[in-house]
């Protein structure tokens, strides 16, 4: 898949956002007063400008109001409502700790689950597609949760919990491409279903529909090359896990949190590139491309 | 609604031969043609007659070459447009509604005017029959020509798709899938008509027609001796005299 900046910034910020919010919602940091205001005032920022960025994918974005009508069935629909919704909570619980210095815990746990939903809508706008079988899996939901709250709980200043979240985001970032990686194969679909020529003989793509690029290969056959994709691996998960943790277990200053803050960004965006980036849709088989 | 219906009253569909199909891309042209000058945004071109054109198309001809285990390669003609799927993942995952499959007759379309260009239901397609118009943001996608075949302004022999209707070889067949008695209906049956990348679960109305096996020669034969084989075991007439008048001599 086409590993659009838009998309990228969208999932990567506002997963990092929603997550802060879930853990001010707990009550984890209890702030009131000015600290509280700009512990809101960056959640909102990552939450809504990550949400903003994904407008800019949008071929038509004076008609996304739209989007809040179908949530029947369309995750990205559910997201619309589940995000906007989220906002509005944490806003109004934000404000009683900002202005009047009370903690609605009740409205704190509704406004933290109300995150999780969020990022979960986030992840299954991915993970419910079946014909990009990389991400049709149980474990990208819970990748991102996982990433969200490790990466909510460092901004949040939660040691204990950043340390051991981060860790078990690197564990399921790891199983993620480790089941990724054989997932178009387990999925049965080939060249041969692709087509329905399996039968007569071994199928190879001879000609192209145009000589040209078209939108369906800038969209869906993006390829990385194996031996840079190993290397990001490794890149992403010593920034996005392994770093962090080890400046943790040090003595904590500010300077050395806001290191592996950015350390974890960093690396969660490089994963995050990755996951598109190495997607496979099935459609690539009809013109011979993974 | 995105919602897709239970049951649709009738499952206009194409079947496709590729026995048939010569690749010749005529069904490519007709498409486009008609599909910039009817309904919806026209299809664009970005570049088209620059170094690297791109542009819109709902119908695309691919080749493919087929090597079974034994004999000769084959090269089968792929044309591939919208199958108007009955568990359509495309319409499901539309936010805006702009997506749905018809009730009356099984059709796909978009509501260009409700579309926002997410993309997300050609990420979901995994036949890649929908394509985002670069020009207008809109996504585009095979409407079985919906205003050709209700058109009552056309004469009756056109209001099939135009795929159809301009294809040389015959190889394009529309009706309803939906009846077992309908002459695609009986093609399908005849001939072993199969859906692609059945396990995707979207269950297509479009049905292909799989290659028939080719014509083998019994025995391997040398292609020189073919020429060189005698005309006539049993000479008769004047070569029977000349044969032994030879052996005379």
């Amino acid at each position: 898949m086409h590993p659009a900046p838009s998309v990228i910034i969208f999932t990567t910020f506002s997963g990092l956002g929603f997550g802060l919010l879930a853990w001010l919602g707990l009550g984890l940091p209890t702030v009131t007063g000015w600290v509280a205001c700009g512990f809101f005032a960056l959640a909102y920022l990552l939450a809504v400008g990550g949400l903003a960025a994904s407008a800019f994918h949008l071929g038509r974005p004076e008609r996304a109001l739209k989007a809040f009508t179908q949530w029947r069935t369309s995750w990205l629909s559910r997201e619309a409502w589940v995000s906007v919704t989220t906002l509005i909570v944490m806003a109004t619980y934000g404000a009683g700790l900002v202005f009047f210095g009370v903690r609605w815990s009740a409205l704190g746990w509704i406004g933290a689950l109300l995150c999780l939903g969020t990022v979960l809508t986030t992840a299954m706008i991915y993970g419910s597609l079946r014909a990009v079988p990389r991400w049709n899996m149980a474990l990208t939901p819970v990748l991102f949760l996982v990433l969200s709250l490790a990466g909510g709980a460092l901004l949040a200043g939660q040691r204990v919990a950043a340390i051991w979240l981060l860790a078990l985001a690197g564990v399921v970032q790891i199983l993620t491409w480790v089941r990724g990686d054989d997932a178009l194969a387990r999925s049965g679909t080939d060249m041969a279903s692709a087509t329905g020529l399996g039968d007569t003989g071994r199928v190879r793509a001879f000609e192209p529909p145009h000589t040209g690029p078209n939108y369906l290969l800038r969209e869906f056959a993006y390829q990385v090359g194996r031996r840079h994709a190993r290397r990001l691996r490794v890149i992403a998960i010593l920034l996005m896990a392994a770093l962090p943790i080890a400046l943790l277990l040090l003595p904590l200053g500010h300077a050395v949190a806001a290191v592996a803050v950015l350390s974890h960004v960093v690396g969660v965006l490089v994963a995050r590139w990755l996951f598109f980036a190495q997607a496979e849709h099935v459609v690539g088989l009809y013109y011979g491309k993974r | 609604m995105t919602q897709l219906p239970s049951r649709t009253d009738r499952k206009l569909g194409l079947v496709i031969d590729l026995d048939t199909c010569v690749g010749c891309h005529a069904c490519v042209i007709s498409c486009k043609g008609w599909n910039t000058e009817n309904y919806g945004a026209p299809l664009s071109d970005q570049n088209p007659y620059g170094a690297e054109p791109s542009g819109t198309f709902l119908n695309r001809v691919h080749s493919y070459e087929v090597l079974p285990d034994h004999g000769a390669a084959q090269l089968v003609h792929f044309p591939k447009s919208c199958l108007h799927c009955e568990d359509a993942p495309c319409v499901t995952v539309c936010p805006t509604g702009a997506s749905y499959k018809r009730v009356e007759d099984g059709i796909v379309l978009v509501n260009e005017s409700d579309c926002i260009g997410c993309g997300l239901c050609a990420w979901a397609c995994p036949y890649g029959a929908r394509e985002m118009d670069a020009a207008e943001g809109v996504m585009k996608k095979c409407t079985l020509c919906v205003d050709r075949i209700y058109n009552e302004n056309l004469p009756e022999i056109d209001r099939v798709p135009a795929c159809v209707r301009t294809c040389p070889a015959g190889a394009r067949h529309f009706g309803d899938l939906g009846d077992p008695d309908s002459a695609v209906s009986q093609l399908v049956e005849r001939r072993g008509g199969i859906d692609l990348m059945p396990e995707q679960g979207t269950r297509p109305v479009n049905k292909y027609l799989p290659p028939r096996p080719r014509d083998r020669l019994e025995r391997e034969v040398d292609g020189t001796a073919l020429f060189l084989e005698p005309v006539a075991d049993e000479p008769s007439g004047f070569f029977a005299w000349l044969d032994k008048a030879l052996e005379k001599i």
